[in-house]
């Protein structure tokens, strides 16, 4: 497991309160992690700070899952 | 509450006021410092802040921006925060009007309008809204008008504008409610200014025949409103309009 997928599931813990397990590949923020669409937004941005990055707004309405933010992130960081 | 303790304290709090070189929105400044905010005095005439910065003293901040130019528009929150260090309250004060009658309205007369009373809003909204999301608090308040709800001949522009911000300010109230944020409206009705100064007796008394109270308001009440609306104590009000016109039209 990359670090950066450490750090992306630790954020995604601490805002959705979910269980660490439940923040796999797959899981999407909304269906399947309990998120609203403002959560999403907040989750955005807590990246964007965790990682000294932008997610311009087309990016992040592409970001569903955990496995889609650790590929953005992967390759603009 | 605690006996002796002030009410609407915003000691703390930092203010974004656009249109702060005007009569209305100079008074909301100063309403908003007066209960401890610091506070970001924005506008496109630069003399008239600098006046009312010194004036204040500590605590205030010039930020001229045009709101016609939508970079600088963009620009203004993230200038704001480096002055302040937050924008807890986004006071939309600024607003133009280009009167003409519906036929003889150019697009442009129409889009200028728009541009200044309400796209520039929603630029700042959506500008301040991280930092409060954040902070999980925010106060947004936009400043309407009577003719919002009311209509008025030969201002359909100045009037869509400010009915936009009505329907603007609650479909936002929605969405960030849940974090503490309030988005809210005060819609002024006739209000003493330097413009209406100029108007002469007989028209002043036509006026004020219209309006129950006998008088027009002062901006003042128009800032008491907004000082309210800011506060903590406002918490629970949200997607709001308070009509300040002395019953001139009883929403």
């Amino acid at each position: 497991m990359s670090d950066i997928e450490d750090r992306v599931r630790k954020k995604v813990v601490e805002h959705l309160g979910v269980e660490e397990d439940k923040v796999t590949e797959n899981a999407s923020f909304i269906d399947d992690l309990g998120a609203d669409s403002l959560d999403t937004v907040e989750l955005v941005m807590a990246f964007e700070e965790e990682f000294g990055i932008e997610i311009p707004d087309d990016a992040a309405e592409s970001i569903q899952t955990f496995g889609d933010a650790v590929t953005f992130i992967k390759a603009n960081s | 509450m605690k006996k002796g303790q002030q009410m609407f304290d915003l000691t703390g709090k930092c203010a974004l006021i656009t249109g702060a070189s005007g009569g209305i929105g100079a008074e909301i400044a100063r309403a908003l410092h007066g209960q401890g905010a610091t506070v970001g005095l924005s506008g496109t005439r630069e003399e008239p802040l600098k006046s009312l910065a010194s004036d204040l003293g500590e605590r205030a901040h010039i930020l001229p921006c045009n709101l016609s130019d939508a970079d600088a528009v963009n620009a203004l929150p993230k200038q704001a925060i480096e002055a302040m260090g937050s924008v807890d309250i986004l006071v939309n004060n600024a607003g133009i009007t280009r009167d003409n009658l519906f036929m003889r309205m150019s697009e442009e007369e129409w889009a200028d309008v728009i541009n200044v009373n309400l796209t520039s809003a929603f630029r700042l909204s959506k500008g301040v809204l991280r930092g409060m999301m954040k902070a999980r608090w925010g106060r947004i308040v936009n400043i309407s008008s009577i003719v919002g709800a009311t209509g008025n001949p030969g201002q359909g522009n100045y009037a869509a504008s400010k009915a936009g911000m009505v329907g603007m300010g609650k479909s936002l109230a929605y969405e960030v409610a849940s974090r503490n944020i309030t988005v809210n409206t005060v819609a002024p009705g006739f209000i003493a200014t330097p413009m209406t100064d100029k108007l002469t007796d007989d028209q002043k008394s036509k006026i004020n025949d219209q309006i129950p109270a006998g008088r027009m308001g002062t901006p003042g009440e128009i800032a008491a409103a907004v000082t309210y609306l800011s506060s903590q104590e406002a918490a629970y009000v949200t997607g709001a309009t308070i009509h300040v016109n002395g019953g001139m039209a009883m929403l």
